[in-house]
């Protein structure tokens, strides 16, 4: 899942696909946490705790890029990263 | 039977989380996602991390689908399909992608893992809430107080930024 999600962040040129394989990539690291947790020591609580703060930020950060993208909407009528180059120096 | 019900989700997380990044049409990305959070609160699920399964199916599946569903409706043109990336980015990627899925896989598969034995020690909300908030070894209380400020640091950023001037 890891690495369709860097594929998809990669190769798509919309930005809010870009942001759904950010998702994809988050999600994978929960699961790998999770499960590691599990099969190698279960006294062991950090696993969950680490992945309810990954959970978290990854809300903020998706909250924030939308606002962002709606921004950029406002200003260019469209989402495509080859047209957000006005914040370039 | 428990082992069929983790192959059937894993097979839908991967086959799910491909047609969500290839797709042409961006609201099926959406629904592709969605799908693939639900699995993912599957998954916890058997493991018995109940809370985590709770909380991913609220804030992911149910916060930011629905952020995502909207933002999709406000800026996009539904029907248009979506482009892709020229051929030589889409062929370097894929070739990337295998590249690494082939060498953690290696890394994971060769690494000698102990299985713990004790299998039956399932944390229930109370363990989570006091590990949470307790200042000892197991205590969390700072990085929560820094998530909090976090999140309210993300909620103001948000409302300034989406702002009408």
């Amino acid at each position: 899942m890891f690495f369709a999600g860097m594929y998809g962040f990669f190769t798509r040129t919309n930005l809010i696909t870009m942001l759904m394989s950010i998702e994809l990539v988050l999600n994978s690291v929960n699961i790998h946490f999770v499960a590691f947790n599990k099969y190698l020591n279960t006294d062991f609580i950090q696993g969950q705790i680490f992945s309810l703060f990954v959970i978290a930020v990854a809300a903020a950060e998706a909250a924030v890029a939308i606002a962002i993208i709606i921004n950029v909407y406002r200003k260019l009528r469209d989402i495509e990263v080859k047209d957000v180059s006005t914040m370039k120096y | 039977m428990g082992e069929i019900i983790f192959y059937l989700l894993g097979l839908t997380v991967l086959v799910f989380s491909v047609l969500t990044v290839t797709t042409r049409r961006i609201l099926r990305a959406a629904v592709y996602l969605l799908f693939v959070l639900m699995a993912t609160s599957a998954i916890y699920l058997m493991l018995n991390y109940t809370f985590l399964a709770a909380v991913q199916l609220t804030v992911y599946a149910g916060g930011i689908i629905v952020l995502l569903v909207f933002s999709i409706l406000l800026t996009s043109h539904i029907n248009d399909r979506l482009e892709v990336g020229s051929k030589i980015r889409r062929i370097s990627a894929a070739v990337l992608s295998v590249i690494g899925f082939t060498l953690s896989f290696w890394v994971i598969s060769s690494a000698n893992l102990k299985a713990h034995t004790n299998v039956e020690a399932a944390y229930d909300i109370r363990a989570i809430g006091f590990s949470l908030m307790s200042y000892g070894d197991n205590g969390y209380v700072l990085a929560f107080e820094l998530i909090s400020v976090l999140l309210l640091a993300a909620m103001i950023g948000a409302i300034v930024i989406a702002k009408k001037r």
